[in-house]
């Protein structure tokens, strides 16, 4: 804690020189009020008449064979109306994402991990479903599991999938083994990279695995009827992939299910997947009634998300004058129970933020018998930053450079080629290193007894698929429909940019999340998406009604449409001859001009901007407890343009907070026979207010040539930082620096302990 | 299966409900009566979003069982703004945008309100610890701390 009184906001607000009227701006949020008043309506939050309660029986083992499940007792329990086993869904096939999903969503002929979904029950009570389940008796055979990454590599490890055969070797294995995959990146020549630098340093780096945390537990309703419909109630990223998943682990046509969103409690990438919805759908059709299943928070821990752990090896090559030259990264990752692309992630950002002559990176993506990963902001970034931004830390300090310099010094910037193969577009990090560079922050000097480091952090950003529907209303009002969930102020963003579009008060701009039956289809909240590709559709659909709207005008004018302008909100007759038309008398006299005025836009958004961030903090480290306390702390970030300022600086801080948590005290905790030791928020500890000060923010604008507005998304690139940026401050204000992650107190202790002896 | 009648006072309503044996409170609230503003997170007292005001005491109604509520006066999220206004704390979460999914944000604003009935003139650092046991995923707490402060201006100085 540093200050008993709160900072002014060091926020920008991107509306200065842009000339928008809306966009920049701070609205009160559409959905705000309903929210605040404990009305909104969270997937829990919903009971139908006759509604059952579902239960889910999970593995206590990490890896074993079901020799055989008897459900005879628990269906004669009381209230007790389906019990479901993995033999009542369709066969999986042999391998591939299909099979993952379906054997995530319950186990077939073996569990993978400590919590996998084994059987369900659907009863009157929560209670009885509860009873019931633990009544299921499964016969077990026991296997040998592994845990790490260092276990399931090993010659002779347990091999988990009898059937996965390294991709990415030449030629490739013929023996199953635990890496899924292997990659590679390269350019020039390392060896040679490495023998022409003046300083190179090796180091090797671990982080673990986190979850995302977010406060609502999974939850859905689902009512089947008899012709074989589905309704679903549930709180996800994209509905629209919850209908696909689900059809695809039901072996369902799509036409049969429809997702209704309910508000979602936090996602961070981890409620873009699927565990209870076909559970729920097949006991619902079996029972004939709706059924709710809700997740408990040890669940959540034990059998979703989390982000995977990692071992990093780094070497790094630079020259005296700080040029660094040559980089060589070896990069494993936890995939969990099934294969997935973390490695390749990881390998792709490694060295993002750097420009390099010699490149040689290499990366394993390993299963093993841990729940399956789950995407979490920026998946992958936030470790191979810590191992890349440790390193130059330390060259900068050897060098006797200012860190920050001696980024710029290496900054890439547009043209030059990324590690994974293009060119760079239009970037901000050089912006960003220099706001952080100029900030009140990092002129001010350091107080004593304290460590400052700073690092950069960078992530690809997505475009993907989103459609929106935008009605004008006879009184001239506006209705924006997406298929957009809104995380974290979407709605607001959306209204803002058709406010901008049509020249119409935000606040007549009623924003809407629309169900997978009212508006077109839009991939899953990802990739920071949704204000970049969702509000493109917006802008679009917007850009047709302003044509629509010209069309009226000069129907009612009889002229020609060419001569019709649309300025703030009116049709403007170009000769002058008319008084402009405005919005509201347009659509009031629609009916007799050709009827209501609406438009719809789908599209797959191209030229998502990417994203960097920079940041600094300080800290002071408890000398007797080895307790990190983070004094002050400052981000920067390229946003492109921010639509709403306030909720980019709150992604802005979120991903923050979330990296500090990952970066001093989170940790997944697994005892030898593979059960997680720490499922609940007491053992398992996220940030709480009193660790934290003030989050200072800096929005950069650079804005991103792809976007009507300039939009780049701002939802994930925060968390990448603070792994680096806190091990550097305390590698500043210890002399002691350590690369294996958490640094919580024990960690932190021992290490300034070994360093004294 | 038995159930046990509790009557009590929640946001100043008498009301009354039958519940189960061992069924918390929370569950109480949302089932029985439907105040789904309070919200269950963790389901042992660790996250707070299922905060209410019992006897002018901040509580975690996951933790405490519903026959234990009788005769009690509670405060839920629902219980804080009158018809036609919002309460303080309402608005300034509002206009300082410190809510962004929102699941955490009832039980945040009942603690906040338990502070300040208590302190109306906290520093922020009083701020962030009263709210320690309220976790938030989203926002980092920093304009939610900033919210509460300039409530409890606003309460203290009304226009």
């Amino acid at each position: 804690m540093s200050t008993t009184e709160a900072p002014a906001s060091t926020g920008t607000n991107g509306n200065g020189a842009s000339g928008y009227r809306w966009v920049g701006t701070r609205p009160v949020r559409h959905d705000g009020l309903d929210k605040v008043a404990g009305k909104a309506r969270y997937a829990a939050d919903l009971n139908l008449p006759g509604m059952l309660h579902g239960h889910i029986l999970r593995s206590p083992h990490p890896h074993a064979r079901i020799v055989s499940i008897d459900t005879t007792k628990a269906a004669a329990m009381p209230g007790v109306k389906a019990v479901i086993t993995g033999a009542d869904f369709p066969e999986a096939p042999p391998k591939g994402a299909t099979r993952n999903l379906m054997c995530t969503v319950i186990a077939r002929d073996k569990v993978l991990y400590s919590g996998h979904a084994v059987a369900a029950v659907a009863a009157s009570t929560r209670r009885e479903a509860k009873a019931a389940a633990e009544a299921i008796e499964v016969t077990y055979e026991q296997l040998p599991h592994v845990l790490n990454i260092a276990d399931a590599m090993a010659d002779g490890a347990p091999v988990i999938h009898d059937n996965l055969l390294t991709r990415g070797v030449d030629p490739r294995p013929t023996e199953p083994s635990n890496v899924a995959a292997r990659t590679v990146y390269e350019r020039g020549d390392v060896e040679q990279g490495f023998g022409e630098a003046d300083i190179v340093i090796e180091r090797e780096f671990s982080t673990q695995a986190v979850h995302q945390g977010y406060i609502e537990p999974h939850a859905c309703v689902v009512d089947c009827d008899q012709e074989g419909k589905a309704v679903i109630w549930a709180s996800s990223q994209g509905h629209f992939m919850v209908r696909s998943s689900t059809a695809t682990v039901l072996g369902w046509d799509t036409s049969r299910i429809k997702v209704i969103p309910a508000e979602i409690g936090g996602g961070f990438g981890g409620k873009t997947t699927i565990y209870i919805e076909p559970v729920a759908a097949l006991l619902s059709t079996k029972a004939g009634r709706p059924v709710k299943i809700v997740m408990s928070r040890e669940d959540v821990f034990r059998a979703t998300g989390p982000a995977p752990g990692s071992i990093i090896k780094m070497k790094v090559g630079a020259r005296n004058d700080g040029t660094i030259t040559t980089a060589k990264a070896w990069l494993a990752y936890e995939n969990g129970a099934f294969q997935g692309i973390a490695a390749m992630l990881g390998c792709m950002c490694v060295v993002s933020a750097y420009t390099l002559d010699h490149l040689y990176v290499e990366g394993f993506d390993v299963v093993l018998n841990r729940p399956v990963n789950v995407a979490y902001r920026a998946p992958s970034a936030p470790a191979a930053a810590f191992a890349m931004d440790s390193v130059v830390d330390e060259i900068a300090a050897r060098l006797g450079m200012d860190p920050i310099d001696l980024r710029l010094h290496n900054c890439p910037s547009q043209g030059d080629p990324t590690p994974y193969g293009p060119k760079w577009p239009m970037i901000g990090l050089r912006d960003c290193l220099e706001a952080i560079r100029d900030s009140d922050h990092y002129q001010t000097a350091l107080p004593d007894g304290q460590g400052r480091g700073v690092a950069t952090g960078f992530w690809f950003n997505i475009g993907e698929a989103s459609s929106a529907t935008v009605n004008l209303n006879e009184n001239g009002t506006a209705t924006v429909i997406t298929g957009s969930p809104d995380i974290g102020g979407s709605r607001a963003s959306m209204a803002l940019m058709a406010a901008e579009e049509l020249g119409l008060d935000v606040h007549l701009i009623q924003p809407v999340v629309g169900d997978t039956e009212v508006v077109g289809f839009t991939d899953v909240t990802e990739g920071s998406r949704a204000t970049f590709a969702t509000g493109m559709a917006v802008v679009e659909a917007c850009r047709d009604l302003k044509t629509q709207l010209r069309k009226r005008a000069a129907k009612t004018w009889d002229c020609d449409v060419e001569e019709v302008e649309w300025v703030d909100g009116s049709a403007v007759h170009g000769p002058g001859e008319q008084e402009p038309l405005t919005l509201a008398a347009i659509t009031g006299n629609a009916k007799r001009t050709g009827g209501p005025l609406g438009a719809t836009a789908s599209l797959n958004a191209r030229g998502a901007g990417p994203a960097f961030s920079v940041q600094v903090a300080d800290v002071s480290v408890d000398s007797e407890t080895g307790r990190v306390t983070v004094e002050r702390y400052t981000t920067a970030q390229d946003a492109g343009t921010a639509i709403h300022p306030s909720y980019v600086e709150g992604q802005m801080q979120g991903g923050v907070v979330q990296g500090i948590g990952w970066a001093l005290n989170e940790e997944y905790i697994y005892s030898d026979d593979g059960n997680l030791e720490n499922p609940g928020f007491l053992d398992y500890r996220i940030p709480v207010a009193s660790d934290l000060p003030m989050i200072e923010t800096v929005i950069v604008e650079v804005p991103n040539p792809s976007h009507p507005y300039g939009v780049r998304g701002v939802g994930e690139v925060g968390i990448v930082p603070p792994l680096p940026v806190l091990a550097n401050a305390v590698a500043d204000a210890t002399g002691v620096r350590i690369s294996d992650l958490p640094l919580s107190p024990p960690r932190v202790l021992d290490a300034l302990t070994a360093a004294e002896s | 299966m038995s159930r046990t009648h509790v009557t009590c006072e929640v946001n100043g309503d008498a009301v009354d409900f039958l519940t189960e044996d061992g069924e918390s409170l929370l569950n109480a609230l949302r089932d029985e009566l439907g105040l789904i503003g309070a919200k269950e997170g963790c389901g042992t007292g660790d996250c707070g979003a299922c905060s209410i005001i019992m006897n002018g005491r901040l509580q975690c109604s996951c933790l405490i069982f519903a026959p234990e509520a009788g005769g009690a006066a509670i405060t839920t999220c629902e219980g804080l703004a009158s018809a036609d206004e919002l309460h303080p704390l309402q608005q300034c979460f509002l206009e300082g945008a410190a809510l962004q999914c929102g699941i955490c944000t009832p039980g945040f604003l009942i603690a906040a309100k338990a502070l300040l009935d208590e302190n109306p003139d906290p520093t922020e650092t009083e701020v962030r610890y009263a709210l320690a046991g309220n976790l938030c995923r989203c926002t980092g707490y920093d304009k939610i701390v900033r919210s509460v402060l300039e409530a409890a201006v606003q309460i203290r100085t009304p226009a």
